[in-house]
């Protein structure tokens, strides 16, 4: 009996956590800054630290990954004489899953966990509490503009991701195994849909942002002020947004490609 | 002291945070225009009073009456406007540290007036002025020593003019020279602007050395309420024992156990 009221407490508690981000995420979108310059402002500054900051490791990052999927590819395709056929994984691979998942765990750890960190080190210095003593809602100030930056940006990294990586398989397969130039291009063309691996490619994209961007920002603003409470909440933010990201992958992928 | 106007009532406030009480039937008066200090042992929920105060806290039950108007019973758009006319200087300092010292200090003008730029700035070159820091202007937060961040929080704190300004411990940690000057800035701009303030601090002899009225608190409840010369002469074994800082006495030094653990110990 202990146990089973046990489960229903964690169960309990799990439902309220959920409800209580919920009602944040809600209250930090519909809470814009008051003042249109101001709010430009705030969301240009986190475009810049979110994403424009985020841009090495993702392009370094796509670039490898497409250099080792098109030496990979190459190695497979070449027994059954289809090397041409690289260019068409490359796109395939990288646009439908690669890019919008290495790109979201990526960013959970570069930009999720530096967000948890400053939000919560702003509330460890009070700087949370000054925003709400000066009848600044820090929702609005603070929390709002992340978030929105968040969600803009990742999705854009993962197409970025997507190019880099294209180009990245392009020099190993085309300059180094020697797969004709136009074979590679024209496979891709043929085989690549603007509508269902772009398009979707870019839908999971946005909806990882979304979970990764409120995990964090919400780690963030709940967690315990102390060192170690920030420290604990910077890795939350990692693991629950990587699970996220792996877990709302799976549910996407099968509504988006599953032939059920 | 005569009797002033009351700004803020605290009226039977039962105060309760991990299961712990905090304040058990608290009531008392902050008179208006007078610098109040509230004091007491470490832990005894100083900083929690202001919150409350603030209405960053709600509690159990009780009300607190700040000009008038139930803190706690306001909309969030109401609240923020009771609280322009309030004024923090946190413990910390709480400066925004992405912003310049000149940047913290105009922005809440920023925020809640349609001031010019060019008259914002000859605001903030004042209130850094009256602080000491004009030269300070361009620094970071990060650039600042303890005593200057805490001046800067000042200055940020009555940028508004408020009527309210609370001190959160603003004695803490700050050199001699640092807490001198904090003494007579803050007698300084209660004179000249007629604001009610607020400090909270264990620091007994600068505390008493300006404060026009004083309030007690220990064990969750006000011990002694009275003017400074008044608390100085009680005869109280709770007030004697904290302003003499003696070690004995009917403050406990030990934080109380509960039976459960006092039973693992036996």
């Amino acid at each position: 009996m202990k146990s089973i009221s046990l489960l229903g407490a964690a169960l309990l508690d799990w439902f309220e956590a959920v409800g209580r981000a919920g009602i944040f995420l809600a209250q930090s979108i519909f809470r814009v800054p008051v003042r249109f310059n101001e709010a430009v402002r705030l969301l240009v500054q986190q475009l810049y630290s979110v994403g424009v900051l985020s841009l090495v490791i993702v392009v370094v990052s796509g670039a490898f990954i497409g250099m080792v999927l098109a030496l990979q590819g190459y190695s497979i395709l070449a027994k059954f004489g289809s090397e041409e056929a690289v260019g068409q994984l490359l796109a395939l691979s990288l646009l439908r899953e690669l890019a919008p998942v290495v790109t979201a765990l990526l960013f959970a750890g570069r930009a999720g966990s530096s967000l948890t960190a400053e939000i919560g080190l702003m509330k460890a210095t009070e700087q949370l509490s000054s925003f709400e003593m000066m009848g600044v809602d820090p929702l609005r100030r603070v929390i709002a503009p992340r978030f929105i930056a968040g969600v803009i940006c990742l999705p854009l990294l993962s197409l970025i991701f997507s190019a880099t990586g294209i180009m990245g398989g392009y020099v190993v397969s085309v300059n180094w195994l020697g797969v004709h130039d136009g074979a590679f291009w024209s496979q891709m063309q043929q085989s690549v849909y603007f509508d269902t691996d772009i398009i979707n490619g870019f839908i999971k994209a946005l909806c990882f942002s979304v979970a990764v961007t409120w995990i964090a920002v919400y780690q963030g603003y709940e967690c315990v002020p102390t060192s170690e409470g920030i420290g604990k909440a910077t890795t939350r933010t990692v693991v629950l947004g990587s699970l996220a990201i792996l877990a709302l992958d799976f549910v996407l992928t099968a509504a988006m490609f599953g032939d059920f | 002291m005569a009797v002033t106007e009351a700004y803020i009532k605290v009226q039977n406030v039962r105060f309760s945070r991990g299961g712990r009480m905090i304040y058990d039937d608290v009531s008392l008066t902050i008179p208006k225009g007078k610098i109040t200090a509230v004091m007491g042992p470490s832990g005894t929920g100083k900083t929690t009073l202001l919150r409350l105060i603030a209405a960053q806290l709600t509690p159990d039950s009780g009300t607190i009456l700040v000009d008038g108007q139930n803190v706690h019973a306001l909309s969030r758009s109401a609240l923020y406007k009771v609280r322009k006319k309030m004024g923090m200087l946190f413990q910390s300092g709480a400066l925004f540290s992405d912003m310049s010292v000149a940047e913290n200090i105009a922005f809440p003008m920023e925020e809640h007036t349609k001031l010019t730029r060019d008259e914002i700035a000859t605001i903030v070159s004042s209130k850094l002025h009256s602080v000491g820091l004009r030269g300070a202007a361009s620094l970071m937060p990060s650039e600042l020593s303890g005593g200057m961040a805490r001046r800067v929080a000042l200055a940020r704190a009555i940028a508004l003019d408020p009527e309210l300004v609370m001190y959160d411990e603003p004695f803490t940690g700050q050199d001699p020279i640092s807490k001198g000057v904090l003494v007579k800035l803050i007698r300084q701009l209660n004179d000249d602007a007629n604001i009610t303030s607020v400090l909270v601090s264990h620091d007994v002899e600068e505390s008493l050395s300006i404060a026009d009225h004083v309030c007690i608190l220990s064990g969750g409840t006000v011990i002694a309420e009275g003017s400074a010369a008044e608390i100085q002469a009680s005869s109280d074994p709770q007030v004697v024992q904290f302003l003499k800082g003696e070690p004995d006495g009917p403050v406990p030094f030990h934080y109380p156990e509960d039976k459960h653990s006092e039973e693992a110990v036996i």
